[in-house]
């Protein structure tokens, strides 16, 4: 599951993304400016806090978002097939009618709430038929509940379910049939908004593994919205860290533990236990995240920054690539990096380039 | 690595309890364009209903036979009836039974709801499935009949023995609605921390879950008088009323009766038809206030109208609304992109 | 099964709570009603012999020396007999016979309409709730009017204005054409068809507001629902999402909340048939208070109950038809 297995090519690449919640002046700023790409057969984790803006940017880029969400600015440009990369699609300039046929066949999404994801008056074989039958898959009712039937199968339910309803499931089982909703089409992005949280810890563990055998199979590209910084680490590629509502970092999963670059993320890493490294002391992070109606004029994290400077509450840093220069798929928005000396806590080395298909493990060295 | 390092719990939905759910009620009631007529309105009846019998340029009672039948004129704002008498006087004196009645209905119906629904709901087992059982019953038989049998009982009857009947037969929904709301708030944290603590179960009640459910308690009031006023109405109307009681619905069984529709005589019923009705709708406005407030996506605060409408034109298709901002010329990413690298040149 | 077994104990209980009002409110009468009958009857031109008052004895089980306990299992007897006893005010028609006439009126007219106010009301529900922010937002202020008219004034105002002024409807008011015979041909079910129309739209739109309201609530928490998001995510085409996803789980509350509706409706439109002269239930019993009718009132009071109760079951049917996880309650 490295990145590079892959040959690159950007298919979901957001660019200056802005979503507000609501108009004028009485708007929240939940997304602002955020950059991100996801290439093909990649994982990119997508981590913060609650109310960071992380589900609203996954929700804003597919022009999911609810009244009173609104897309400000951006570019969100989709590549439907790698044959053909000069071909894209932006979503936002899409119609209602290209956006029905992007969504689900291209990109599909797994919610947080398995519980409340299905209808609870179909069954689980209607509403997996009705997703095949919007999109003009499957000759036939037959073919469809044949389909349906494979598809159950593919996430380790058995086709008996199949005349089920929601609530004669488990979480597990809803979230394993969300999964297997998500993937009826074979689309080339799914996109996971915390698909495990609402689940206990060993269905959960086996939930993961679950989506991370199938994406090894059928190779679709991943964006992975969680607060779980640790189940990151552990899967995905590429993480993002977000803080109110700007992307504050993104690295190579080794290398994002490794060698924090950004103070905030240096800090959620010391927040919680490493169970491979050594004990070390886990510090809370002080303070609490701004207000998003009135976002202040410099670095949103400054005031509580230890290391804030007096520009930090001044101007606001972009995302860049770093002083420490990696192979340049690093980037970070801290004006620290501009400064001659950085503090030691986000100098550490890039730790070094592993072989392809070797996870990145945190701190087992 | 099976470590939850959480940032914080899953956003869950919070719960709508507060525990200054009063103060916070009234605040924001009184800021709801349905509320502010409603309540306009009620206050309108209630001056009415003071002054009413006092402004009044006739006995209403009195007949003339001189002036019968006469449809409005200077001398009679609102004509005259059958009898020759005034139907404004007539009109006037009918808004303190018509409030009086609506409102003694609802008191009593809602104690009786307060009492039977939140102790069913407070109390599991048996006792709390049998009263939820009476409230059901009660829901289900249809309750002019049994008011008939009043009638039956007693013609003469006077406004308190029915606002008595309404309310025993409409308390049933408050009831059943307060028994869903005790439900849930008897396993909400501070219900269960007050319980654990040893406080009476009658503090719990009135202390905790009762302030909680105050806009519950609202609808189911307001819900009732509508329910009490419409039924006494109806009752006047086909005259199971005391007929010599002054009120709208009297009025109408009167002009019913005299043929005052195939006489033409508009005057004489369409007035009361639209006193009750200008009652009823200021009481429906102010229920559904109370139903934003208790469900606040119903008014999609912070959304104009054009706003919605656009939305709603292509659900499920989040609307692009670009921002023209001064930063940046145009396309704003490119922009976004050029500030960047100036910034790096620096 | 149990959600099922559950709802029919409910309804012997309420079967069972509806005859046992029943049964007293004789009882509850002022004075002996064998001889407030007897009155009655011989004022009425009736014959009256010993016979007569034995047999109406008999009937409320008022002889001598019965003690209430036996009288009501008396009763319960009768009941099962189909005995409703005899009319006071038509005698010796029984209560049955009487009842059986003026039924099907109200059915017809009451139950149409009833059925006509839900669908009407629960689909303007839920496009106003789709569609918000355009004119369907009116709905919601002229569902408020319209709740708030009393039943039986609207019908004095449409029968003055569209029966006897402009003439579409016929001005002979009552079930059908006076005169005519009632029985059925196409041409009886085309006049009665024609003489329920407007009784038939004045109960509808009294009562469809409050469906409308209800739908249109239910479907504004229902659109914020994961699996309406779910369903758009999926490109499924908006109609299904509004019908599928999103009305069809709206409806639900809707047949829980029938039988409050319904004994309102029931009851308002009862006094419409006297408004419209409509020779239903609702006249009926008006006509029986107005004789003392006991008898006749205490067998009402029941069909009227027993109705309405059949008409739950009804809905509590297709809630279950609906809702698979009351289908499915283990």
């Amino acid at each position: 599951m490295s990145a590079d297995t892959t040959d690159r090519q950007p298919v979901l690449d957001i660019r200056g993304l802005c979503v507000d919640y609501g108009y004028g002046d009485a708007a929240t700023h939940a997304v602002i400016e955020a950059d991100l790409t996801l290439h093909r057969g990649e994982v990119v984790g997508l981590a913060g806090e609650s109310g960071s803006g992380k589900s609203t940017i996954a929700y804003g880029a597919t022009r999911l978002l609810r009244q009173p969400g609104v897309v400000t600015d951006g570019i969100v440009r989709f590549t439907p097939d790698a044959g053909k990369p000069d071909e894209t699609i932006d979503i936002l300039e899409a119609s209602p009618q290209q956006l029905r046929a992007i969504r689900w066949s291209d990109i599909a999404l797994v919610f947080q709430a398995a519980m409340n994801s299905l209808n609870p008056v179909m069954s689980v074989q209607a509403q997996l038929i009705d997703t095949l039958a919007a999109h003009g898959r499957g000759a036939s009712r037959r073919e469809r509940i044949d389909r349906a039937g494979e598809l159950l199968e593919l996430v380790g339910i058995s086709q008996d379910r199949l005349k089920s309803f929601p609530h004669e499931l488990s979480g597990g089982m809803k979230q394993r049939v969300m999964i297997a909703l998500a993937l009826a089409l074979e689309p080339q992005v799914v996109i996971m908004d915390e698909p495990t949280t609402a689940l206990d810890v060993v269905t959960q563990r086996q939930i993961m593994e679950q989506i991370m055998g199938l994406r090894d199979r059928l190779g679709f590209s991943v964006l992975f919205i969680t607060h779980d910084l640790s189940l990151l680490l552990e899967m995905a590629d590429t993480i993002a860290i977000m803080y109110a509502g700007r992307i504050v970092e993104t690295a190579p999963a080794r290398q994002l533990f490794h060698a924090p670059r950004h103070p905030y993320t240096a800090a959620l890493l010391d927040s919680f236990p490493s169970l491979h490294g050594e004990r070390t002391v886990m510090t809370g992070i002080p303070g609490s995240p701004p207000d998003m109606r009135k976002p202040p004029a410099g670095c949103a994290f400054a005031d509580r920054c230890k290391f804030a400077l007096d520009r930090c509450t001044a101007d606001q840093p972009v995302l860049s690539s770093p002083a420490i220069k990696a192979d340049g798929r690093r980037q970070v928005a801290c004006w620290l990096h501009e400064e001659n000396e950085l503090p030691e806590p986000l100098a550490a080395p890039e730790p070094a380039v592993q072989a392809a298909g070797a996870a990145p493990e945190g701190g087992s060295k | 690595m099976a470590v939850n390092a959480t940032l914080n719990a899953p956003e869950a939905e919070p719960v709508t309890v507060t525990q200054a759910g009063g103060r916070k009620f009234w605040s924001v009631l009184t800021r709801s364009k349905w509320v502010t007529v409603g309540l306009a309105i009620f206050v309108l009846y209630v001056i009415m209903a003071i002054i009413g019998p006092m402004i009044a340029p006739y006995d209403p009672q009195g007949q003339d036979y001189t002036a019968v039948m006469q449809p409005p004129s200077p001398a009679h704002w609102l004509g005259t009836t059958q009898l020759g008498q005034d139907v404004l006087s007539q009109l006037l004196v009918g808004f303190g039974p018509t409030l009086e009645l609506g409102f003694l209905a609802g008191v009593i119906a809602t104690a009786l709801s307060i009492i039977i629904g939140v102790s069913s709901g407070y109390y599991a087992g048996s006792a709390g499935e049998g009263l939820s059982l009476l409230s059901n019953v009660f829901l289900v038989i249809p309750q002019l009949p049994l008011l008939v049998v009043i009638y039956a009982l007693d013609p003469k009857a006077s406004l308190w023995v029915y606002a008595v009947a309404l309310a025993a037969l409409g308390w049933a929904w408050g009831a059943r609605v307060l028994r869903a709301q005790t439900i849930a708030l008897a396993n909400q944290d501070f219900v269960l921390a007050a319980k654990a603590s040893g406080e009476p179960a009658w503090r719990i009640i009135l202390f905790e879950i009762l302030p909680n459910e105050l806009p519950v308690l609202a609808t189911s009031f307001v819900f009732t008088v509508i329910g009490a006023i419409g039924s006494y109405v109806a009752l006047s109307f086909v005259g199971l009323v005391n007929l010599s009681s002054q009120n709208w619905g009297v009025m109408l069984y009167y002009a019913f009766n005299a043929q005052a529709v195939s006489e033409n005589a508009w005057w004489w019923y369409v007035p009361p038809g639209i006193a009750v009705a200008i009652i009823l709708l200021g009481l429906v406005m102010l229920n559904f206030g109370i139903d934003e407030f208790i469900n606040p996506r119903l008014k999609a605060a912070g959304i104009s109208r054009k706003q919605m409408k656009a939305a709603s034109l292509n659900p499920g298709v989040t609307p692009v609304v670009r921002r023209v901002r001064d930063t940046a010329p145009a396309g704003g990413p490119a922009g976004a992109e050029t500030v960047r690298s100036a910034r790096r040149t620096k | 099964m149990r959600y099922v077994l559950r709802r029919i104990g409910f309804y012997l209980v309420t079967v069972w709570a509806a005859v046992t009002i029943n049964f007293f409110i004789p009882r509850l009468m002022p004075g002996n009603p064998v001889d407030i009958m007897v009155s009655k009857l011989s004022a009425n031109g009736g014959l009256v012999n010993p016979g007569t008052v034995a047999s109406l004895r008999a009937q409320f089980g008022m002889g001598a020396n019965t003690s209430l306990l036996s009288q009501y299992f008396q009763y319960w007897d009768q009941l099962f007999h189909g005995n409703l006893g005899k009319s006071i005010g038509q005698y010796p028609a029984t209560v049955v016979s009487v009842i059986g006439q003026h039924l099907p009126w109200t059915i017809g007219l009451i139950g149409s309409a009833v059925v006509i106010a839900f669908i009407v009301g629960t689909v303007i529900g839920t496009y106003s709730a789709w569609r918000r922010g355009t004119w369907l937002d009116s709905a919601l202020p002229v569902s408020a009017f319209l709740q708030a008219l009393p039943y039986f004034w609207l019908g004095l105002v449409a029968v003055q204005v569209f029966a006897l002024n402009l003439g579409w409807f016929p001005r002979d008011l009552g079930g059908s054409t006076l005169g005519a015979s009632t029985t059925m041909s196409w041409s009886f079910v085309g006049d009665a068809s024609y003489h329920a129309l407007l009784p038939a739209i004045t109960i509808v739109l009294t009562s469809l507001s409050g469906w409308m309201v209800g739908q249109r609530n239910m479907m504004i928490t229902t659109l914020d629902q994961d699996y309406v998001l779910v369903a758009q995510a999926k490109g499924v085409s908006p109609r299904r999402v509004m019908w599928l996803y999103a009305a069809r789980n709206a409806i639900l509350p809707q047949f829980a909340s029938f039988a409050v509706a319904l004994g309102l409706v029931v009851s308002g439109s009862l006094v419409v048939e006297l408004v419209f002269n409509y020779p239903g239930i609702g006249t009926l019993l008006l006509n029986a208070v107005g004789n003392e009718d006991y008898t006749l009132m205490q067998g009402i009071f029941l069909v009227i109950t027993l109705t309405v109760l059949a008409a739950n079951f009804l809905a509590d049917i297709a809630y279950v038809i609906l809702d698979p996880r009351a289908r499915q309650e283990a």
